[in-house]
C-alpha cells in the first residue's frame, strides 16, 4: 500500500499456503492449494465462494485455531507461528458464523475476553453494545435466551470488547433479517472507514460484497482470485 | 457352608436361565457365561488371597496391588482410547488414589498392616477409581465434543486451553463423581454395603460394621474424586496442541 510515498508492509501475507484435512485414517482433502494473498491494513476486503469452498477455513489460519501445512503466513512481519497466539488471538477477533453465546448474561460475554487477562474492556461494555445496535438494558439478560440477530450482534460486541483491531467476519449477516443484516453492513463499513478496523469478510451474498467493496477475493477449489464486484455480473 | 449348599444356589441361575427361555430373552448364553466366569474368578481369587494372606513380604503385596491396578487401568482407559498415553495416566490416576488411601489408613493406624486389610480394601478403593476413570474420561470427551463451539469462541477470543476447558473439566469430574455421591447418599436406606453385611453375618456387632463401613465410605468416595481430578487434568491437554488449539482427532474414537 502506497501511502504519500512510503511502503507500509503488509498486515498478513501469506504465501503458498496449503491446508488440507484428515478425514479418515488414509484419506485427506485439500481445502486451500498454494494460496497467495495479502492483506493491507485498515482494509475491508470481501471473500466470496460456494459453500465447502474453505473460507471459514482461510480464515482460522489467521488467528491460528487452525495452522497451515505448507506455505508460509506472516502477521505484521513476523512469521505468524513466532508470535504469541494468545495475544494474536487477542489482536485478529474472529465471528463466526453461527454465534454461541458463553454461559451467563450478555454483559458477561462482552467481559470474557479482557477478564481472562484480569481486565476490563477500553470502551464500556454499554457503549460497545449501543454501538452495534442493541439497548444498553440487555446487558443484563441472559444470553441464552436471544434471538439469532441479537447472538450475532452480542457475538460482534464480544470481539470488539476484546479490543480486537482486525476482524474476521463470517458470513456473520447470513442468519439475520434484511434489515438488521443493512445495520451490521454499516456498522462494519463505519469501524472500517471511521476507526480503522481491519475486516475480512465472508459473505456469501454477491450484493453484500459489491455494496461493501470494489474487489472480492473468490475462493473456488482450493484457489484464490481477485475478481472485480462490478454490477454486471 | 457346604459345597452341597453351594451347588443348590446353582438353583436360582437354572431358575433364571429358564425364565429366559420361556420369555425369549436371549440371556442365557451371557447369564451361562457370566455364573462360570464368576465361579471361576472368585474361587481363584480364593485361593490367591488364601496364599497372599498367609504371606509376610512386602514385594509380593506391591506386586498384587500393582497387578490390581495395572487391571483396573487397562479397564478404565478403554474408555478413552482415542486418547494419548491415556493407560499411563489412568494409571497415575489410580495408583495415586491408592497410595493417598493407604498412607492415611495406614499411617493412622487405622487399618492394621496386614495383607487381610489391605488386599480388600485396596480392591474397594481401586475398583472404585477405576469407575470414577472411566466415567471421566468418557464424560470429558462428551463433554468437549457438544461444547466445542463454545471452546472455539473461547480460545479466538485468547483464552488458554485450561480456560476454554474449564466448564467441561468440571462437569466431567462432577460427573464421574455422582453414582459415589448418590451412593454416600442412599448407604444404609436402600442398600447395606458388601462389608457391613459380611461382617455382621460373620458376627461383628452392627455398630463396630457401621464404624468399619464409614470409614471405608469417606475414604473410598474421597480418593476416587481425587482420582477423577488428576485423571482430567492430566488427560484434558491430549485434546488441545500446546498452541491451544482445539484437536478434532480425538472426537468420534469413542
Ligand atoms: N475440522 C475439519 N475436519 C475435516 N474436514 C473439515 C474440517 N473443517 C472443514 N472441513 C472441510 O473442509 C472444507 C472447507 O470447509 P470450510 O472452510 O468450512 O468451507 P466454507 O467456509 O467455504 O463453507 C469442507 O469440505 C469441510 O467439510
Ligand atoms: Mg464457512
Amino acid at each position: 500500500m502506497q501511502i504519500k510515498g512510503k511502503w507500509t508492509p503488509p498486515l498478513f501475507q501469506l504465501k503458498q499456503v496449503t491446508k488440507y484435512y484428515r478425514i479418515s485414517l488414509s484419506s485427506t482433502i485439500t481445502v486451500l492449494k498454494e494460496v497467495s494473498i495479502h492483506v493491507d491494513k485498515g482494509s475491508l476486503i470481501t471473500i466470496i465462494g460456494p459453500s465447502g469452498a474453505g473460507k471459514s477455513t482461510l480464515l482460522s489460519l489467521l488467528n491460528r485455531l487452525e495452522d497451515a501445512d505448507g506455505g508460509e503466513i506472516y502477521f505484521q512481519e513476523k512469521e505468524i507461528k513466532l508470535w504469541d497466539v494468545l495475544e494474536l488471538r487477542r489482536q485478529v477477533g474472529l465471528v463466526f458464523q453461527i454465534p454461541v453465546m458463553l454461559p451467563g448474561t450478555v454483559k458477561d460475554n462482552l467481559l470474557y475476553g479482557p477478564g481472562l487477562r484480569g481486565q476490563t474492556p477500553a470502551t464500556s461494555a454499554a457503549d460497545i453494545i449501543k454501538m452495534v445496535g442493541l439497548e444498553e438494558k440487555i446487558l443484563e439478560r441472559n444470553s441464552s435466551n436471544l434471538s439469532g440477530g441479537q447472538k450475532q450482534r452480542v457475538a460482534l460486541a464480544r470481539t470488539i470488547a476484546n479490543g480486537s483491531r482486525i476482524l474476521l467476519l463470517d458470513e456473520i449477516t447470513s442468519s439475520l433479517d434484511h434489515e438488521s443484516a443493512m445495520s451490521i453492513e454499516n456498522l462494519i463499513i463505519n469501524l472500517n472507514k471511521e476507526h480503522g478496523y481491519t475486516c475480512l469478510w465472508v459473505t456469501h451474498d454477491r450484493l453484500q460484497a459489491q455494496r461493501v467493496s470494489p474487489y472480492s477475493w473468490s475462493l473456488h477449489d482450493g484457489k484464490i482470485e481477485l475478481i472485480a464486484n462490478n454490477k454486471e455480473e | 457352608m457346604s459345597t452341597t449348599a453351594l451347588f443348590f444356589t446353582l438353583i436360582f441361575v437354572a431358575v433364571a436361565m429358564i425364565l429366559s427361555l420361556w420369555q425369549r430373552l436371549g440371556l442365557e448364553r451371557e447369564l451361562l457365561i457370566g455364573t462360570i466366569r464368576a465361579a471361576v474368578q472368585l474361587t481363584a481369587v480364593g485361593y490367591i488371597l488364601h496364599l497372599v494372606f498367609g504371606l509376610k513380604d512386602w514385594p509380593y503385596l506391591i506386586l498384587m496391588i500393582l497387578v490390581m491396578t495395572l487391571v483396573a487401568s487397562h479397564n478404565a482407559a478403554k474408555r478413552g482410547s482415542g486418547l494419548d498415553k491415556i493407560f499411563i495416566k489412568v494409571f497415575t490416576a489410580i495408583f495415586a488414589a491408592e497410595v493417598m488411601a493407604m498412607t492415611i489408613l495406614l499411617g493412622l493406624n487405622i487399618i492394621e498392616a496386614t495383607p487381610r486389610f489391605i488386599i480388600p480394601l485396596s480392591g474397594m478403593i481401586i475398583g472404585n477409581s477405576m469407575v470414577a476413570c472411566g466415567l471421566l474420561l468418557n464424560r470429558l470427551q462428551n463433554e468437549i465434543q457438544s461444547h466445542r463451539d463454545q471452546i472455539k469462541v473461547a480460545l479466538s477470543l485468547g483464552a488458554t486451553s485450561r480456560q476454554a476447558a474449564e466448564t467441561a473439566l468440571r462437569n466431567a469430574v462432577k460427573a464421574s463423581t455422582i453414582p459415589l455421591i448418590d451412593s454416600l447418599k442412599t448407604v444404609g436406606l436402600v442398600q447395606l454395603p458388601g462389608m457391613m453385611t459380611g461382617l455382621i453375618i460373620g458376627g461383628a456387632s452392627p455398630v463396630e460394621a457401621v464404624r468399619y463401613q464409614l470409614l471405608i465410605l469417606f475414604s473410598l468416595t474421597a480418593v476416587a474424586i481425587l482420582s477423577s481430578i488428576i485423571l482430567a487434568f492430566s488427560a484434558y491437554p491430549n485434546m488441545f496442541s500446546k498452541s491451544h488449539q482445539l484437536k478434532t482427532t480425538f472426537l468420534n474414537q469413542t
